[in-house]
């Protein structure tokens, strides 16, 4: 277990670095002078050149690069070119909404997909299984932004039960309003992301639903729903911790086009913004931060499971 | 004739055409491109015409589907829409399989060095979001088509390069690769020959999946204004466009996310079914047991 949290840790570290040099790299690839952007057309040559010793534009990439890197550890992500404020305070602030945001997404997607999977696979050839299946293949393929659209013509526009957009201005000081203005992303969210996880508690019910150890169990006197749910949903379980690092990126990137769609001040917003105004030193340090934690919680569920998974204990 | 013709057909053809969902896939992705075709000659109203007085008329006739805030017919669009979306699946495709081969060739036919830092760098970047790649390209050299296109293309060959590789490998000690090394084939042919036809299959359904992820990172890119540009006729703009008037019209919003959600499902069919039409060795129990978990992107 130690040797491969050991090998496991490399490839993080090694992948936190391929990212912060692409992210860094790419960004440099700026056609033209981002001095020159910055003062506009108007600027002296003069003016650009202090802008330029100002960010440290005018350095070699390395010492750039290991400058940034550098202000990581010490928890500066660099200034914004737009308004001067740290990037990592207003991300901090922002974390607020698209945390809550996230993890709420990933309750919902849960709670659909264990129990409507499992029920799809273990009523396969009735009706009902089918219809499932089918529902969340179709589910699956539909845009999240959409999703979104839909619901809230039904639940903000129609019924009026929910806020069609924003957050409160007080923030989580009043813990009811801000849920409810989170509510709706989430199940947005939660709903497509738990159409694909679905799918996958289908099969790999279904696949234990095979296994000797069931029919085992089934020879031993208990029925199949109980030989499944006894012996059969631990395996389940197990696989779909294997696919949460990916359900956890997918969640990350629907609150990016979420966000937008319900006016949400969270950090996906905040990316798309400094995006379209091309404020290169915050787009920067979103990505990285965006990008190290899908890469952490790739490595945690990899340690989680390969630490309650016997057959992969014994392997190492 | 007919019949022995029929009968020439390739096993995996008439496999995928056997199940209704691989039916389905074949019929939707069909559908997609020869509308694509016939906008290009025929669309029953100028997309781009505008007609004030006749705005926001709803589903009849002649404008089937209705009309948008300035008197556009929605269906006109959609048809003209669709061109958008096969140009980015097919260039996403394109970059994707270029990137992909290149990959898995390099992580499969070089030196063991090379190969083992090839996997490593495979297995960092299947981790990164396609929508992130995306922004990253958008922040540098703005919104385009082509940000949709690269984005998809660099995302997806990874995944490509992950499931061709072992499989080049697995092709690559089998007795005719090594009959044809023998008989003279130099490894430029022999990859030609041998081994891409024998790789083709696990390929071409990484394909189709990937291109479904083209069309709804299309969609959502051009949603958040890093896609399309908005005089050109796509679902994803299209969609932008009308969310803006989604408490007054919701109707109209529909349409365009029926023709992403219906395309995207036709491609993930279609990949699911060529899986399972071109695996000979998959058995049908074994076949509900793998299923492919899609990325969101949009």
């Amino acid at each position: 277990m130690i040797r491969y949290a050991l090998a496991r840790l490399t490839l993080l570290v090694l992948g936190l670095f391929v990212a912060s040099v692409l992210i860094f790299v790419t960004l440099r690839l700026l056609p033209g002078d981002v001095a020159q952007m910055i003062g506009g057309t108007s600027a002296t040559p003069a003016q650009i050149a202090a802008i330029s010793e100002r960010l440290g534009l005018d350095r070699p990439w390395p010492v750039q690069y290991a400058e940034w890197i550098g202000g990581l550890f010490r928890g500066d992500l660099g200034r914004s070119l737009v308004t001067g404020t740290p990037v990592a305070d207003e991300l901090a602030r922002k974390a607020q909404v698209t945390f809550p945001l996230g993890a709420l997404s990933l309750l919902i997607a849960l709670l659909i997909s264990i129990p409507l999977g499992v029920l799809s696979a273990m009523r396969r050839g009735h009706a009902s299984g089918t219809a499932l299946g089918v529902g969340a293949q179709a589910l699956a393929a539909v845009p999240v932004v959409w999703a979104g659209m839909m619901l809230v013509v039904v639940f903000a526009v129609w019924l009026g039960w929910l806020p069609a957009q924003g957050f409160p201005r007080s923030g989580w000081s009043d813990p009811g309003t801000a849920l409810r203005a989170l509510l709706l992303p989430a199940i947005t969210i939660g709903v497509v992301e738990g159409a694909m996880l679905l799918r996958f508690v289908r099969s790999a019910t279904l696949q234990a639903v095979g296994q000797d150890y069931v029919r085992t169990a089934a020879a031993k006197g208990l029925t199949r729903t109980q030989a499944l749910l006894r012996h059969g949903l631990p395996n389940v379980g197990l696989s779909v911790i294997t696919v949460l690092g990916l359900q956890v990126a997918g969640i990350v990137v629907g609150a990016v086009v979420i966000e937008q769609l319900f006016a949400l001040p969270g950090i996906g917003r905040m990316l798309v913004a400094d995006v379209g105004a091309r404020d290169l030193p915050k787009v920067q340090g979103e990505l990285l931060v965006l990008t190290a934690f899908v890469l952490v919680i790739g490595f945690v569920v990899d340690l989680v499971h390969r630490a309650i998974d016997p057959r992969q204990r014994e392997a190492a | 004739m007919s019949a022995r013709r029929a009968d020439r057909r390739p096993g995996w053809c008439r496999r995928l055409w056997a199940t209704p969902t691989g039916r389905f896939g074949v019929i939707v992705v069909a559908l997609v491109l020869l509308t694509a075709a016939v906008s290009l000659v025929w669309t029953p109203f100028d997309p781009q015409r505008t007609d004030v007085p006749n705005r926001w008329a709803g589903p009849g006739w002649p404008n089937v589907l209705g009309t948008d805030a300035t008197g556009r017919d929605i269906a006109s669009l959609l048809m003209a829409g669709a061109r958008t979306t096969v140009v980015v699946a097919v260039g996403a495709g394109l970059v994707a399989t270029l990137l992909g081969l290149a990959l898995a060739a390099l992580g499969a036919l070089t030196t063991r060095f090379v190969r083992e830092a090839v996997a490593v760098l495979v297995d960092i970047l299947i981790a990164f979001p396609v929508l992130l790649i995306a922004m990253m390209i958008a922040a540098v050299w703005g919104g385009s088509l082509w940000v949709v296109i690269w984005s998809v293309g660099i995302g997806f060959g990874v995944n490509v390069a992950r499931v061709t590789r072992p499989e080049l490998r697995r092709v690559l000690h089998s007795d005719f690769v090594l009959a044809g090394r023998a008989s003279g084939l130099g490894t430029g042919r022999n990859l030609i020959v041998h081994l891409l036809p024998n790789v083709a299959p696990v390929f071409i359904v990484q394909l189709s999946w990937g291109m479904a992820v083209a069309v709804l990172a299309e969609a959502g890119l051009s949603y958040l204004g890093f896609g399309a540009p908005v005089t050109q006729p796509s679902w994803g703009v299209l969609l932008a466009q009308l969310q803006q008037y989604l408490t007054a019209h919701p109707l109209s919003v529909v349409w365009p996310g029926l023709a992403i959600a219906v395309t995207v499902l036709g491609l993930n069919l279609l990949g699911d079914g060529l899986r399972d039409a071109t695996d000979p060795t998959l058995s049908r129990r074994r076949g509900e047991a793998r299923v492919h978990v899609p990325e969101v992107v949009a």
